[in-house]
């Protein structure tokens, strides 16, 4: 097998071409082709005759057409981790493998879950959707009534919002970035925006919250304000050009751009309109924030800007010194991605990275940067800043705002430290190694 | 008035109609519901206790309830088991290792009796009767150290019970509202 790695390193970059310590080059670089050139290097001789080149699936007919395809058995392993809770099957998270795919958006099949308790069954024929609480005309739809509504599309991602939780452990886990990162996932979601709807219902002037109840055996209720109900809430029924799947809501499932996931309530039966909040256990006991001095965040609705890399991530190994690319995911649930920077030591200089269009709000977008890898240990690292301004905090810095139990919306720089021998591991780089004897307070078997 | 004329004025107050109920024209497919099947079917219990339906149950019997239907996933008297720690905490939640618990850190005590109805148990959610929800509620609030051993619970005196933890919560993205 030949070693790509070692071709390119023989044609070395030019100093101008290194933008930040530890072989980090303008993201340009390939554009102007300087790098490009190589790839001459790999051209196979051409074969004396056509026959002796032939590969021997050229040789006799393929597999016939199936309804429904499904990814090479090769790619067999490419899936989401499960994980749930003791005699409550129903009750987990699966993990988004994102180190294992690229561009930017999720497949179907590999979009995050976190199910309370269970997928339900759902006949598209028998659901219904209805709009009451303080409105002056009670409404109530089914699928076949919506299906007939013009309709918007909207990509954006949904992310959990303990998504990254294991950040808060005083060691770093070591597990693969999916495994750390993947409750976040991207889909093009076709709906019927929700606020012509509302008005049809004619909300009274005293209503502030929507609150959204599931069609699970959680019967999920999230209260939604009034404002971001009527500015972007999409009642989606269709991902990334096909329905649903029952997994992320069939027949119907809300959207609300950029906030918590737990908010884009499933297999949605009815939205109340009310002067009031639920207070339902999960915008109180959970998804709230313990602060150190005793207080907690509630209703952090917005998910913060963050990044990471993705390629190369832990439990990855670089076969030898030489070139790599580095591209990972950013998102912000305040608007765009404007720009991200990463750094292959450490944080102690960073090169810009280059941004895959489109730059779409409460989107995941994909960034790439060349790295010519030493040999050397290194220290990569991403840092995202959205439209609004908002950066990605440093874990030290976040730790010393939120302490140790903010539990949710965890957002940190993510550190992947690239050893000698080119394995990757997880490592926390600017807060200081821990020895204290206190376990962390995680329980293995708790999502929320 | 003749009939021509008759029918332009209907058709103009049909379109104005239209314009008027649908907004930017967005067409209507919905159906209209009677405002009492609505409010039948809300399940949602607020913070001030509207929602909460005719009943009451005793620590007793929620104790009893307790120890067929929940005791597997919570642990004996809330503590243990996989479904999270319900009772027992004595740690400060400004504490290096907090407890977080119905006592210490719920802020309302309704929330309790919604999430039980809807949610609870696993196996069967929806399978309790509401007296059997007041119970289980009263009971997990007594190992909580909120209600007395014999203490009964229904809407008036679930909805007027002060968990100690009500003040703890600052509302970050939350549309300005009257205290519920």
């Amino acid at each position: 097998m030949k070693d790509k790695s070692n071709v390119i390193s023989s044609n070395k970059p030019t100093s101008d071409e290194q933008v930040a310590g530890n072989g980090l080059l303008d993201r340009r670089v390939f554009l102007r082709g300087t790098l490009g050139g190589a790839a001459l290097a790999f051209a196979a001789p051409l074969a004396a005759a056509p026959r002796d080149a032939l590969f021997p699936t050229q040789r006799v007919p393929g597999r016939p057409f199936e309804n429904y395809g499904l990814p090479s058995p090769h790619e067999r392993g490419v899936v989401r981790w499960v994980a749930a809770t003791d005699g409550v099957p129903g009750n987990g998270i699966s993990w988004t493998p994102l180190e294992q795919l690229d561009g930017a958006l999720t497949p179907n099949g590999l979009h995050f879950e976190r199910h309370h308790n269970g997928i339900p069954d759902i006949d598209p024929a028998l659901h219904r959707l209805r709009i009451a609480g303080t409105v002056a005309r009670p409404l109530e739809f089914d699928i076949e009534a919506l299906l007939r509504y013009p309709r918007v599309s909207r990509q954006c991602f949904v992310e959990c919002g303990g998504n990254s939780n294991a950040g808060w452990r005083r060691r770093p886990v070591q597990t693969t970035a999916g495994n750390f990162h993947g409750l976040v996932s991207a889909s093009e979601w076709t709906g019927v925006p929700l606020a012509p709807l509302l008005d049809q219902a004619g909300v009274d002037a005293t209503a502030r919250w929507v609150i959204a109840e599931g069609a699970d055996a959680f019967s999920l209720t999230m209260s939604i304000p009034l404002s971001k109900a009527r500015d972007d809430c999409l009642l989606a029924l269709f991902q990334n050009g096909e329905r649903i799947r029952p997994a992320q809501g069939y027949p119907l499932r809300l959207v609300v751009p950029g906030w918590e996931g737990v908010l884009n309530v499933k297999w949605l039966k009815n939205l109340y309109l009310s002067e009031q909040p639920a207070m339902a256990r999960n915008e109180t006991a959970r998804y709230t924030e313990l602060m150190p001095d005793g207080r907690a965040r509630q209703f952090t609705f917005t998910m913060g800007p963050k990044s990471l890399i993705t390629r190369p991530s832990a439990q990855m190994r670089l076969p030898a010194p030489g070139f790599y690319e580095i591209s990972g995911l950013a998102w912000s649930g305040h608007g765009r991605v404007r720009r991200v920077e990463v750094s292959a030591d450490g944080g102690e200089s960073w090169a810009e990275a280059a941004l895959a269009e489109p730059v779409l709000p409460a989107a995941l977008t994909r960034f790439r940067a060349p790295w010519q890898w030493s040999g050397q240990p290194a220290v990569l690292q991403s840092r995202v800043t959205d439209e609004t301004g908002r950066v990605q905090p440093s874990r030290a810095a976040l730790l010393a705002e939120r302490g140790r139990h903010g539990y949710y919306h965890y957002n940190a720089i993510v550190s992947w430290a690239v050893a000698a021998d080119g394995y990757v591991t997880h490592a926390y780089v600017d807060t200081p190694l821990e020895t204290t004897p206190l376990e962390d307070l995680f329980m293995d078997d708790e999502w929320d | 008035m003749g009939l021509e004329m008759k029918l332009k004025i209907f058709i103009s107050f049909i379109i104005f109609s239209f314009d008027c109920s649908a907004g930017e024209a967005f067409p209507e497919f919905g159906q209209p519901l009677e405002p009492a099947a609505v409010d039948a079917e809300t399940s949602v219990v607020f913070a001030g206790g509207e929602g909460l339906p005719a009943g009451r149950g005793r620590v007793t019997d929620g104790a009893r309830i307790y120890a067929a239907r929940c005791i597997a996933c919570h642990g004996v008297e809330g503590r243990g088991g996989p479904g999270g720690e319900l009772a027992g905490g004595r740690r400060d939640l400004r504490a290096e290792q907090p407890d977080q618990t119905i006592g210490t850190y719920w802020p309302y005590a309704t929330t309790l009796f919604d999430f039980i109805r809807r949610a609870m148990p696993m196996d069967a959610p929806w399978s309790l009767s509401d007296d059997e929800v007041y119970a289980v509620s009263a009971y997990l609030l007594h190992l909580n150290g909120l209600v007395a051993a014999d203490a009964t619970l229904d809407a008036a005196t679930l909805a007027a019970l002060r968990m100690p933890n009500a003040d703890g919560f600052d509302r970050v993205e939350a549309p300005p509202v009257s205290d519920p």
